[in-house]
């Protein structure tokens, strides 16, 4: 049975005893899925599955409350969304229900544009698109473009390390074998550069931020959102100002409020509707966490994060012995 | 309005000439993404598509100082601080080049807020005048776009001063208004009338390409009928992840929000962009929230833009259709959508209890 129909039946199976299931639909156009939330049988039947599917769903776990008793579908990727989530205790286990699927990567539509670009054409004016046999094939302005899936997945596919849902309730499909290796080479080349090269790169990437927070809120782990620090007048941590200042200031916060906490999903660079590479802070961050604590975010339901837990001594971090 | 050519081996030298008596401000590609960005030598145009952010900030800026203040404290009385005040209006002479239509066109949606019998805001009205479009006209729209839905269309020049369709070889450039004409007087333009023909052939296919328009025309009554239709406004707001994006990339949202910022007896009063999606927009004093989830939000959002401004505006909706709220969105909520359910779906919950 195809993925997507098992996974259709999977949830038809388990839809009495939710309030919702979260998918992915067709959006605006034929390029776009967007996040579906099933509420009854007929909704079902609107589920897509491929690797246009780019969001990761578990960022809506949390704007439920606890009275709510829902279903995510979810990639290997988002999965560990869902496991972090468990494992600090923001999401109940009794009120999820994890509809996992094997994944061979997504789209990265940001590299989609820019391919299109390159063929001087635009992502806004795709009118058609097929998925399978390992590309993507576009028409865009009365023109057919085929781009190999292998120059427009996301750069997190390329480096996956859980293409099957590490935890799950019901699996639809075949798991997809192997792991890639994760030295964090993108961080190691990024920081090979001056320290001023490097201040001088995000000065220019940050010029462009308009502070929507899409970032923020695209986030599946950061769960302050209404109440965060960076919009709080009292105390007012980060002014009105929109200087480079400010705008650096609350994604050094957002960062360092997700280290040891993040996934790497990246949906905060995903979401930036200026491009601005933001998955790059979050990776040095979950270098730092890998190197520290030997730890990665979501992959183990029942390990305590390093920075919820205390330890006297720690294993890597030199505290008393200059 | 004259007709006139310019070819495109003469855009740059254009800019450069518009650009040597008064800042300009151009399209330019950061990354993947297409801001606007004050023109200098080696500044390359980007005119082939719709910038992510629009031109607002150049009359609208993100954040605005509105005044100075300082408090100085009487040496022989200290419980006597007397405060001065020092007003910042700030306007620098600027041309807006190669925005679309319906960026020029959002600036009308603020007039009739900003500057109209009942309220003059001087920091809008000062950069207003100071600030002229020259706009190219769309050739190729693309998919989220709907500006034909809301009374406009890819080569509106309602907003512009200056209006460019390209054709072969160049532009057509058709002066809007009188500033525009002005504008339009530079040598490198050439008599472009036998070309017009050609250019409203640009204008007829981006046109045609749109299809047909959906009207909205009872959208500001079924809105309003759907205002306690709670059930109705959590289902389309399901996926809204309650960000800004399609707020602050919106040429025609207007709202902001005034703070002090101020370190000891110094600080500045400044105005920046807010936005009906944030919980903090409508967060009062007593701790209350009017609007405390995104379904009230997103309401608030539909609703003003297609019902409530354009019931005191004479019909005219405060929305230009540029379609980034759609295409920007991190989860793709389709506002057109919205409008369409208003519409077509029954409402049902009538009655609030």
């Amino acid at each position: 049975m195809p993925v997507l129909d098992e996974l259709k039946a999977q949830i038809a199976r388990r839809l009495p005893e939710l309030d919702m299931v979260i998918g992915w639909g067709h959006g605006y156009d034929s390029l776009h899925r967007t996040p579906l939330f099933i509420e009854n049988e007929a909704d079902i039947d609107k589920l897509v599955f491929d690797p246009l599917c780019v969001h990761n769903l578990a960022t809506y776990l949390t704007r439920h409350g606890n009275a709510k008793k829902i279903g995510v579908v979810v990639k290997g990727c988002d999965s560990r969304s869902v496991v972090e989530l468990l494992q600090e205790k923001l999401v109940s286990r009794d009120n999820v229900v994890i509809f996992g699927l094997p994944c061979e990567g997504v789209a990265d539509l940001g590299k989609v544009k820019r391919a299109l670009t390159d063929l001087g054409l635009d992502i806004g004016r795709v009118r058609e698109t097929a998925t399978g046999g390992g590309k993507l094939t576009l028409t865009v302005s009365g023109k057919e473009v085929v781009l190999p899936m292998s120059e427009v997945m996301a750069d997190k596919c390329g480096r996956c390390r859980y293409h099957n849902a590490v935890l799950h309730d019901e699996f639809a499909g075949t798991p997809v074998e192997g792991q890639a290796k994760d030295a964090y080479a993108d961080v190691a080349s990024f920081e090979s550069q001056t320290l001023e090269e490097r201040m001088e790169f995000w000065r220019e990437q940050m010029e462009r931020c308009v502070r929507c927070y899409a970032c923020r809120n695209a986030c599946p782990l950061c769960v302050c959102r209404d109440y965060c620090i960076a919009q709080s007048r009292d105390p007012g941590w980060v002014s009105q100002r929109d200087g480079l200042e400010e705008k650096f200031f609350f994604q050094m916060i957002h960062a360092m409020h997700l280290a040891g906490r993040c996934t790497e999903c990246g949906e905060c660079e995903r979401a930036c509707p200026v491009d601005i590479p933001l998955l790059l802070l979050k990776r040095k961050l979950g270098k730092e966490i890998k190197d520290l604590f030997d730890y990665s975010a979501g992959t183990e339901l029942e390990i305590k994060p390093p920075l919820l837990a205390f330890k006297v001594e720690e294993d890597n971090i030199n505290e008393r012995g200059w | 309005m004259a007709a006139k050519f310019l070819a495109t081996d003469k855009l740059t030298e254009w800019i450069a000439e518009l650009s040597a008596s008064r800042q300009v401000l151009v399209p330019v590609k950061e990354q993947g993404a297409v801001v606007f960005r004050p023109y200098g030598k080696g500044v390359t145009p980007v005119l082939d598509r719709q910038a992510n952010v629009p031109p607002k900030g150049s009359i609208f800026p993100a954040s605005q100082r509105l005044m100075t203040f300082t408090y100085t404290k009487n040496p022989e009385d200290l419980g006597q601080v007397a405060v001065e005040v020092h007003e910042t209006v700030e306007a620098e002479p600027t041309v807006v080049f190669g925005g679309r239509p319906c960026d020029a066109r959002g600036f009308t949606v603020f007039d009739r807020v900003y500057d109209c019998k009942k309220v003059q805001d001087p920091y809008y009205k000062a950069r207003r005048e100071n600030t002229l479009f020259v706009t190219l006209a769309c050739a190729d729209p693309e998919n989220a776009c709907f500006c034909h839905w809301v009374g406009s269309s890819p080569s509106d020049p309602d907003g512009s001063d200056v209006l460019m369709t390209p054709i072969e070889g160049g532009f057509l450039v058709e002066d809007v208004s009188k500033r525009g004409k002005a504008l339009v007087a530079s040598k490198l333009l050439t008599d472009g009338s036998k070309r017009a023909k050609e250019a409203q052939a640009v204008k007829d296919a981006a046109q045609a390409a749109l299809g047909e328009a959906w009207s909205p025309e009872k959208a500001p009554a079924k809105l309003l009928e759907k205002f306690d239709d709670m059930g109705f406004w959590e289902d389309v707001s399901a996926k809204c992840i309650s960000c800004g994006a399609c707020t602050y990339l919106c040429p025609t949202c207007y709202c902001f929000n005034v703070t002090d910022e101020r370190k000891g007896m110094r600080g500045e009063r400044i105005r920046t962009w807010d936005n009906c999606m944030s919980f903090q927009f409508t967060m009062e004093a007593s701790g209350h929230n009017p609007r405390p989830t995104k379904a009230h939000r997103l309401k608030n959002r539909v609703g003003h833009k297609f019902s409530y401004y354009p019931d005191i505006h004479g019909g005219v909706f405060a929305c230009c259709g540029c379609g980034r709220c759609i295409k920007l969105c991190p989860v793709s909520v389709d506002i057109r959508e919205i409008v369409r359910l208003s519409v077509e779906r029954p409402v049902s919950k009538p009655e609030k209890k």
